[in-house]
């Protein structure tokens, strides 16, 4: 039986390496990618203490996660097309003005 | 070294060299394959610790429809390779060891702390889906109509971000 | 102890692995000659002849030209992608195939008792859906890393239709999981048993009429066949998402489109007509009907040996002659008892499958293309309410029986 706490490390260290992808990198749609990196870190704590107090309701947050990723992602990714659009660039750093 | 354990090692293994990638490639299509890699292997844990629904549920919606929007926007906005200016290359040399400091320090202290839980005390249940069916639609039926609500929401900001001024 | 000692149930896994590899590979392969053969009667020529007697091996002789075909490599192309998206379209085809359940028999493999599936999955419904919903990242990584506009195009619109179609596919089979009340595919087979009023199978093909003619048309489009075929027709974008590849890849994606036909027809008979079970009864008057696959075996057996006497000269008429022999073995084997009950649910199951591969390749034969912005309006405004509608009103229904039979509501 594999303890909670391989689980938990592993959920952690996803985390951080989200963390660490959400700090570096530069484009911007890799900056989102990091963000679900993070919230799937974050289901897979909430799943293993779902099992380790028999408690099916960790499932279903899981699937809440998920489905407000779903929407999250879908209108993440239009705004990131209308920056495109109108900055030119995908790069964070280029995108510094509120006013062109 | 049962079965399981080695189950686990090796998709943790996956779950981390993918996270790894997501972070190292330069273009985008690589970090997004890395993270359908991560998504996968993150389904198959679910599976080993008995939520069959919830990892059908994460390949079918995360891996199967979030992360092809992902591959769609990328191909369509014809994303190249990052560039590397100097504010970026200074954020990098002093900032990465940093991160991994913490990182690892961050899992460290939940290693320790989670250490005193013990084994999991019931095993894994059958007819998950069917309890977990029951849970959704008599506690959590507000937050589930709820979420019906955002994603029609949702779908609305993105028809209006996603129409051409005229 | 070796790993197999310990887990005697890998190495039986194994071996059904392989063996369902082998028959799935040599099915797709001859898939391709019976579409070819079929269409051509339909157009009113005759297909693949030359190649051994009725075109019998231009599947090998495709395969031989396929493996010894030079590789072109499209410049710029991102190499990892490029070569992975086949690969990827292949395998999870494959793997969609462990957990279709052909049988309600029980073999014994080394000594340990197993099932006529691969793996046997609580939940195997929804493992086909992740297949699916992972295919389409074999077609658009194709499009995207070809590094070519008609490729980029076709794998775009190509997998944008998969995604579409996927939903209404999804819906459609709601209704079957109502009424048989699970996502086991061996228990939704074992709630289609028996007969209305004695002689009616009761097939979910008929409560669920309206769910199989969304199934199958959803099927259609997320398979990219035709009608639903633009993205990837020759006489279109070239060849859609497979433009640029060649040789060993395109016979991947080749065989991955024809797999997919094959899960999804499986699906089907799963689903809406019954698996394995017999639309015929097998007691009292109907006794006779198990002798069936012993039937067809020795008709297919004789068919052969007269077309080999009549009409071939030379090798072709040993080679159809020896075939003619091997099935009358066949057919003569079936009919012993030993053998007999094992046979019975892959029959009736594979019958049924060929009858809907046949509905695929005749669908195509005879019906003109989509345009793309007619079949996304189709998907989206046509199927995806009418499998909304179906789900709904099956839920209805259920809930009415239901309550009605159970005191005090949905305790």
């Amino acid at each position: 039986m594999v303890s909670p706490s391989y689980y938990l490390t592993l959920s952690a260290i996803l985390f951080g390496l989200g963390v660490i992808g959400f700090l570096f990198k530069r484009n911007v749609i890799t900056l989102f990618m990091s963000i679900e990196l993070m919230l799937n870190a974050v289901n897979l704590a909430f799943v293993t203490f779902s099992r380790q107090w028999s408690e099916l309701s960790g499932q279903v947050y899981v699937f809440f996660v998920i489905i407000v990723a779903a929407a999250e992602a879908a209108v993440g990714l239009a705004i990131i097309i209308l920056l495109a659009r109108n900055r030119q660039t995908l790069n964070v750093e280029r995108i510094n003005l509120l006013k062109l | 070294m049962t079965l399981e354990l080695g189950l686990f090692v090796v998709l943790a293994a996956v779950a981390i060299a993918g996270a790894i990638s997501l972070i190292l490639a330069r273009h985008p299509i690589r970090s997004a394959l890395s993270l359908i890699v991560v998504m996968v292997a993150l389904a198959g844990l679910y599976l080993l610790q008995g939520a069959d629904f919830i990892a059908a549920v994460q390949v079918i919606v995360y891996a199967g429809a979030i992360m092809v929007l992902f591959v769609f926007v990328i191909m369509l906005l014809n994303a190249g390779e990052e560039e590397r200016t100097s504010w970026s290359r200074m954020a990098h040399y002093a900032g990465i060891p940093l991160a991994i400091y913490l990182t690892v320090q961050f899992a460290w202290w939940v290693a320790d702390g989670a250490s005193a839980l013990g084994l999991p005390t019931a095993p894994a249940e059958s007819e998950s889906t069917r309890r977990l069916a029951h849970l959704l639609f008599r506690e959590f039926v507000l937050p589930f109509e709820l979420t019906a609500i955002l994603i029609l929401v949702a779908i609305l900001g993105t028809v209006v971000l996603g129409r051409r001024e005229s | 102890m070796t790993l197999f000692e310990a887990h005697p149930l890998l190495l039986v896994a194994l071996v059904k692995t392989g063996i369902l590899l082998f028959l799935a590979l040599t099915a797709v392969a001859y898939l391709s000659w019976f579409e070819r053969k079929v269409v051509g009667h339909i157009q009113s020529r005759l297909g693949p002849y030359r190649v051994g007697p009725h075109g019998l091996l231009q599947p090998l002789a495709d395969g031989l030209k396929f493996l010894f075909k030079e590789g072109v490599e499209p410049q710029g192309a991102d190499r990892l992608v490029y070569y992975l998206a086949p690969f990827l379209a292949l395998s999870l085809a494959l793997s969609g195939l462990a957990v279709i359940p052909f049988g309600p028999a029980e073999v014994e493999i080394f000594g340990v008792r197993t099932t006529l599936a691969v793996a046997e999955v609580e939940l195997g419904l929804l493992f086909l859906f992740a297949i699916t919903a992972l295919g389409v990242y074999g077609v658009a990584l194709a499009g995207w890393a070809s590094n070519s506009k008609y490729a980029l195009m076709g794998g775009l619109r190509s997998s944008a239709q998969m995604i579409s179609y996927e939903i209404s596919l999804t819906l459609s089979v709601i209704g079957v999981v109502l009424l048989a009340g699970s996502f086991n595919l061996r228990e939704i087979v074992a709630a289609q048993q028996g007969y209305w009023f004695g002689a009616v199978p009761r097939w979910f093909l008929i409560p669920q009429l309206v769910g199989f003619l969304c199934y199958f048309t959803s099927a259609i489009a997320e398979t990219n066949r035709a009608p639903f075929d633009l993205p990837e027709a020759e006489t279109e974008l070239v060849a859609g998402f497979h433009t640029e590849y060649s040789s060993f890849q395109f016979a991947m994606f080749f065989m991955a489109e024809y797999t997919a036909m094959v899960i999804t027809s499986c699906l089907a008979t799963l689903l809406f007509l019954g698996g394995w079970e017999s639309p015929l009864p097998t007691t009292g008057a109907w006794a006779w009907t198990v002798y069936l696959p012993t039937v067809v075996l020795s008709g297919g057996c004789v068919l052969l040996l007269v077309d080999a006497l009549r009409h071939h000269r030379g090798w072709a008429r040993g080679v159809l002659a020896l075939l003619g022999v091997l099935l009358g073995g066949a057919a003569w084997a079936v009919a012993q008892p030993a053998i007999h009950p094992l046979v019975q649910g892959p029959f009736w199951f594979l019958t049924k499958v060929f009858l809907l591969l046949f509905v695929y390749v005749w669908v195509r034969g005879t019906l003109p293309r989509f345009r793309y912005d007619k079949l996304m309006a189709f998907g989206w405004k046509v199927l995806l309410p009418v499998a909304t509608l179906n789900a709904l009103v099956t839920a209805l229904v259920v809930l009415l029986r239901e309550s009605g039979s159970l005191a005090g509501g949905l305790r």
